[in-house]
């Protein structure tokens, strides 16, 4: 689900990065309250083994294909939603600038995507409630699993809706989104499933590990099988049915609403005043409408234009290996000279 | 080559380039941090029909892949990630937008055409950025740079503790893998009878090794901060190369410069 640069405008971007630097920002502020000098090696050392348990493929039964871990939700239920964000955002940044996966521009558009819903909307939503007054692995399966759908649905979501604000593409969000979250569902259901292993596995071993558990509470009300059955499939329903007619239904909630107001799905302006108004974003606007001006073509890319960029790369190129010819030889001369 | 090898190979192979003693590499962090973002900001800021101009922005990874001497092939490799997501997305454009933009050499381009290009040329030129500025600059140097860019002590320790522990986790995770496919010789994946156990025993083994990791560290005198290495103050050379592609990349973005040298020659 990460997004490369090419699919984010810098005003996307520069908005998703400054949600995700105040999300940072609080996170750092409550991990500093916490006081606890351990709490950063720890994160390092979580954040390469998730990193690394990432490159693990676990094999879906009846299916030829293989699951991974979900990052943001293991990180959460073991450092704790705050510190766990912040690991993640190691991860991206580490993943971004060594393996290409995401962009640098696109960090804050992938943060928010996959370690913000992940890390606090999974630990403060599911985690935190189900485990609070004691865990069992039913509650931990459910809390992970439910986590874990939801984060991928998000995210997809958020990767549809940052697509279409960035104007790249000419695919409808209606059928973007119905083409993402189906997908995710399954995606999120599975690395539920992983997660919940991996997350029983510590309860057992070493429950003192799990964040928001509390180990002397006594466990209030166990869930039956029956019980945790119908909730994950409505939980499963939910968030494919209902939010997959969402997407088909309602394509655009302010065409919608303008449709319904207005009649009509863009609004037209007339009058010396907004022929004004047009006038001065047009002279004020920095990238007026992302078109070159001056140009003579109302795409932006002519002919000449075409050509002149050839033109500009090949000489630069022959700049470049002129510059390092000369750098060498200069090189050289000092080396002959000492 | 498995995922967890190939991944440690690229880790390795950029962190020995970067630690080349070339002209690139011993420019200031922050400079190449800064140019890379500014870079990527402007290509990615050009209309999805301006093809052209974007064609022009080519000219700050072609030259610094020959100035830093760096092998394009290498590169190249990491295009395989980000061109399928871009061509998915990109690709129903030309179905989607049937309208003639330009004519070139008598044949008619449609807007869809032209945008699906630009789009794919924006992610092939931010992925070469960013591989340029990781090839040439350590992490260390990396990290220092956000520092000066007052990016928190706690992110930047941060990144640097999951980097210096990641070749260490990667090993332990192929010895783990290496092992569990020696028992069950012919299985592609964990089956889920050993989900949990399997990648549970690395979380342990991870939290009893963070531990020890953090008791080493007071023992060196860890008082809750990690600096990265100084890497010294600006030069001339520093300065001459901020400026020198800050006003180039400027004048590519809005001075129109590629439609002039065109008219030139047309």
């Amino acid at each position: 689900m990460h997004m490369a640069d090419a699919l984010v405008s810098p005003a996307v971007a520069g908005t998703l990065y400054a949600c995700s630097a105040a999300a940072a920002g609080y996170s750092i502020y409550k991990v500093k309250q916490e006081d606890d000098p351990r709490k950063i090696p720890v994160m390092g050392v979580m954040g390469a083994f998730v990193f690394a348990a990432q490159m693990i493929n676990f094999t879906i039964p009846g299916t030829g294909s293989s699951g991974h871990l979900c990052g943001g939700m293991m990180l959460s239920a073991i450092l704790g939603p705050h510190a766990g964000f912040l690991t993640m955002i190691g991860v991206l940044l580490i993943q971004c600038l060594f393996f290409a996966d995401g962009g640098l521009l696109a960090l804050g558009c992938n943060v928010w995507n996959m370690a913000f819903y992940g890390c606090f909307l999974g630990a403060f939503l599911f985690w935190k409630p189900l485990v609070k007054n004691g865990a069992d692995k039913k509650r931990i399966t459910i809390a992970s699993i439910l986590g874990c759908v939801l984060t991928l649905q998000l995210g997809a979501l958020s990767v549809s809706l940052e697509t279409l604000a960035s104007g790249i593409t000419e695919l409808p969000f209606a059928t973007f989104a119905a083409a993402m979250q189906p997908i995710h569902l399954a995606i999120g259901l599975v690395e539920g499933l992983i997660t919940a292993a991996v997350l029983c596995f510590v309860y057992e071993a070493r429950p003192e590990l799990l964040w928001g558990v509390s180990a002397g509470a006594k466990q209030t009300g166990k869930l039956s099988l029956k019980k945790t059955l119908v909730i994950l499939g409505i939980a499963a329903l939910f968030t494919g049915g209902v939010l997959s007619q969402f997407a088909s239904n309602l394509p655009d909630g302010l065409e919608w609403s303008m449709g319904k107001v207005a009649g009509t799905d863009e609004l037209e302006a007339e009058g010396a005043i907004y022929e004004k108004a047009a006038e001065l974003q047009e002279s004020t606007a920095v990238l007026p409408d992302y078109a070159l001006k001056n140009s003579d073509s109302a795409a932006g890319t002519t002919v000449s234009g075409l050509i002149g960029a050839i033109i500009v790369v090949l000489f630069c190129v022959g700049a470049s290996y002129a510059f390092r010819f000369f750098r060498k030889s200069s090189r050289k001369r000092s080396g002959t000279g000492a | 080559m498995s995922k967890i090898d190939h991944a440690m190979h690229q880790l390795q192979s950029l962190e020995m380039l970067a630690n080349e003693d070339r002209w690139m590499n011993r420019l200031h962090p922050s400079v190449k941090l800064f140019i890379t973002i500014f870079y990527i900001v402007f290509v990615v800021s050009f209309s999805k029909y301006q093809l052209a101009g974007l064609l022009a922005m080519a000219i700050y990874p072609a030259a610094l892949f020959i100035i830093g001497e760096l092998s394009f092939k290498d590169a190249l490799h990491r295009l395989r990630i980000v061109l399928p997501v871009v061509c998915m997305v990109g690709i129903i454009n030309p179905f989607l937008d049937r309208n003639v933009a330009i004519t070139l050499f008598g044949i008619g381009i449609s807007g869809g055409v032209l945008s699906m290009l630009s789009l794919m040329v924006k992610g092939v030129l931010a992925v070469l950025a960013s591989y340029l500025l990781i090839a040439t600059t350590s992490i260390e140097k990396i990290c220092y740079a956000l520092r000066q860019a007052h990016v928190p002590k706690i992110l930047v320790s941060e990144v640097l503790l999951i980097y210096r522990y990641l070749t260490v986790l990667l090993s332990e995770a192929r010895r783990v893998v290496t092992a569990y496919s020696l028992r069950a010789p012919g299985q592609k994946g964990i089956a889920v009878n050993a989900w949990g156990s399997l990648a549970g025993q690395m979380l342990l083994r991870s939290m009893d090794r963070a531990e020890r990791v953090y008791q080493s560290m007071c023992l060196r005198g860890f008082r809750g901060e990690f600096y990265p290495a100084h890497q010294g103050k600006m030069r001339g050379t520093d300065w001459l190369w901020f400026l020198f592609w800050t006003l180039l990349l400027v004048a590519l973005r809005y001075g129109n410069v590629t439609e002039l040298i065109g008219k030139l020659f047309v």
